[in-house]
């Protein structure tokens, strides 16, 4: 009996062992706002975005098996990492993707780096994921606050807007995407008049509208995005803001917003994007698969490609290490090693912080007379190569880059 | 004032005046349904942004515009409204709050998840009515017409409901109906037809209120959920059931949160259920409520 008992044990140990070292199973969690304000940004859209993927890699035809699933974080740093916990602890999640919200992703940041396992972030936006709070299992993919700062908040003074007035959504991304405009508006010469810190899912701006008209500040900075960024533009339209000489800066503005808000009123502002549908016969390709999975026929925002093109390159590494080591820093550490390359993205590399790094674009809205219909919106201001967008790795605070 | 100009001020307060009128308009509904039928209604909500949609709909689908909205948009809601009552809360008659409020909790999370899954959450846009277009320069702000409109509008539409339920021979019978239904009826006037309507025209004024608000946020899903909870502080602080309580309160309220969003932004969302907390501690009934 004892014997039977030691040989099944053993047998057993065994054959997991055997399974440990060619498994092909992948399973990978979509963690995002399903339901507020960044739901259309990312939401249900980065699962579909990360089922197409998965097709895509075509490892489904070579024996492997793939299951995306997703969850509702509801922008609660807490909830977002009791779930994560709940998704790598009992339901042997491998890999964490997009997640919007930079509140909660820092959380999952923290936890998927003590389990091992992988987190490929495409919706937040703070830089710091990529800086002082790094780690070797997260890759930080499709932009971050110091690439929109960058990018929108230099081409904004170069045009003459010095004097900013800051209306700053009230957590870890707000505080972010200030801290990172500050500084380019600083370096570039121009001036902070003020700033105010609001709630994050805010209805009413105008108050703090007031506030930023009263500094006379050339330039009023939002930093904020979603439904908050909308609510903010299409007040400061109502209050006479634009007519009466200041300008807004949408510094985080999604195809999703300025779809909701309409052209009429979005029209002419410029942001930064790394993504659009109608960029090229690729991104048009994907797009029109995508909208047509999508019960609404949205085109994809940024957040979703990344989250495609993310997951695409995840599972290429996977491949090429011939199965799933359940290894969370092996499997980044080789997808760094391999160049990235897809047709929403094109070429591109991730450096050793975990920045993924590829052109962006500054774009501006279409006057509703430029537009050809439903989701043509964008029009092509600037491009900034790879290596120009984001934070210099000799900048970078993150301590994988100082040991390196 | 408080190191902050006095041109600021007064501008904070009239912003805040015109939040007020939207907690004010739909507190009234809630304090109208609450006082009739004894029900907390947690749809309301969600009808609130029905009320929106509707608007949006007769724009997109009918050709009809805002003023025809302002007009059919309630009456929509609030048939939408009589339909609940009479499918589903007539059934809670006589039991304890509990009830109510669980149905109405679960009616709301099934209405927004509709929508959702239908419009996703980043909402549609709605335009402010050509007339009402432009604004004022009040010398210390300058005051969209269209916000101007909505103060004046909801302050006649809270009067007048206030005038009807208290002044009126159909107010009596309202308010006899709710202290002694039995005896009412032994008069010979349908009260439970009569609870329906009040019910239909209370959930009609939160479809009131979504109109109104439809050009100044986006029409979303979710605009009724992000705002009920304040709307249900509000009628707590007046003291539930109290028609020009929820009325004054609302107004208050949207001051207070005004100026709160000046002097600290960060608490401009919590500052509201602090005052709560407050009452609660000092007046258990609300301000303008009287103790059971």
């Amino acid at each position: 009996m004892r014997l039977t008992t030691a040989t099944a044990i053993a047998a057993l140990a065994l054959s997991s062992l055997g399974a440990m070292a060619q498994d092909k199973t992948v399973k990978i969690g979509n963690l995002n706002d399903m339901s507020s304000l960044y739901a259309d940004v990312g939401g249900p859209g980065s699962t579909v975005a990360a089922q197409m993927a998965a097709e895509d890699s075509g490892l489904a035809a070579k024996g492997w098996k793939i299951e995306v699933i997703g969850g509702d974080h509801q922008n609660k740093p807490d909830i977002g990492g009791g779930i994560a916990r709940q998704w790598y602890d009992v339901d042997g999640v491998d890999v964490i993707v997009d997640t919007p919200n930079s509140g909660v992703a820092l959380a999952v940041n923290q936890i998927t780096k003590d389990k091992n396992r992988v987190f490929l972030n495409s919706g937040a936006a703070s830089s710091d994921l990529t800086g002082k709070a790094c780690t070797p299992n997260t890759i930080h993919w499709t932009y971050d606050t110091y690439a929109l700062a960058n990018t929108t908040g230099k081409a904004v003074v170069k045009a003459g807007g010095d004097t900013w007035f800051f209306l700053t959504s009230d957590y870890a991304f707000g505080h972010a995407l200030e801290r990172d405009t500050e500084a380019v508006v600083l370096a570039n010469g121009g001036k902070v008049n003020g700033k105010v810190r609001h709630p994050l899912n805010t209805p009413d701006f105008s108050s703090f509208l007031l506030q930023a008209q009263t500094s006379k500040a050339k330039i009023i900075g939002l930093a904020n995005a979603g439904g908050d960024t909308t609510n903010a533009i299409k007040q400061a339209s109502e209050f006479g803001i634009t007519a009466g000489g200041q300008q807004l800066a949408a510094l985080l503005l999604f195809l999703t917003d300025v779809n909701a808000l309409g052209l009429n009123v979005a029209q002419g502002l410029t942001f930064t994007e790394s993504f659009y549908w109608d960029a090229n016969e690729g991104t048009r390709a994907f797009s029109e698969r995508f909208a047509k999975r999508m019960k609404n026929g949205a085109k994809p925002t940024m957040v979703q490609a990344g989250t495609y093109s993310a997951v695409l390159h995840y599972l290429k590494a996977l491949e090429a290490l011939g199965g799933n080591p359940k290894d969370g820093a092996k499997i980044v550490a080789k997808m760094k090693e391999m160049p990235t390359d897809d047709a929403l993205f094109g070429k591109g590399s991730i450096r050793a912080d975990g920045r993924k790094i590829h052109p962006v674009y500054l774009f501006e809205v279409k006057k509703p007379a430029e537009s050809k219909g439903a989701w043509d919106y964008y029009k092509l201001k600037a491009t900034v190569p790879a290596d120009e967008a984001f934070r210099p790795l000799k900048d970078s605070e993150c301590p994988l880059v100082k040991k390196g | 004032m408080f190191g902050i100009p006095t041109q600021a001020l007064f501008s904070q307060l009239l912003l805040g005046l015109i939040n007020g009128s939207f907690y004010a308009l739909l507190s009234l509904g809630l304090a109208v349904i609450f006082g009739m039928l004894n029900i907390v209604n947690f749809a309301h909500g969600a009808l609130y942004m029905m009320g929106a949609f509707v608007a949006w709909f007769l724009l997109g689908y009918a050709g009809i515009g805002y003023w025809g909205a302002l007009i059919l948009a309630p009456l929509a809601v609030g048939f939408v409204g009589v339909v609940i009552e009479r499918t589903m809360l007539q059934r809670l008659a006589g039991l304890d709050h509990l009830y109510g409020l669980l149905l109405t909790f679960g009616l709301a999370l099934v209405i927004q998840g509709v929508f959702q899954n239908q419009f996703g959450s980043s909402g549609m846009p709605y335009a402010i009515p050509p007339q009402l277009t432009g604004g004022q320069n009040l010398g210390f702000m300058f005051l969209p017409n269209y916000r101007a409109w909505v103060v004046v509008f909801s302050l006649v539409v809270c009067i007048a409901t206030w005038f009807m339920i208290e002044k009126t021979r159909l107010g009596s019978y309202l308010r006899a109906a709710t202290e002694n239904p039995t005896l009412v009826r032994a008069f010979g006037v349908n009260v439970p037809l009569m609870i329906t309507l009040t019910y239909g025209f209370g959930v009609g004024l939160a479809g009131l209120a979504g109109v109104l608000s439809a050009p100044i946020n986006q029409v979303r899903p979710l605009m009724g959920a992000d705002l009920i909870i304040v709307v249900f502080a509000v009628v707590v602080i007046g003291g539930m059931g109290s028609i020009m309580g929820s009325v004054i309160t609302g107004f208050a309220l949207g001051v207070i949160e005004g100026l709160t969003k000046v002097f600290y932004p960060e608490a401009s969302n919590t500052v509201i259920f602090v005052i709560m907390a407050i009452v609660l501690l000092i007046k258990p009934a609300g301000l303008f409520g009287r103790a059971a």
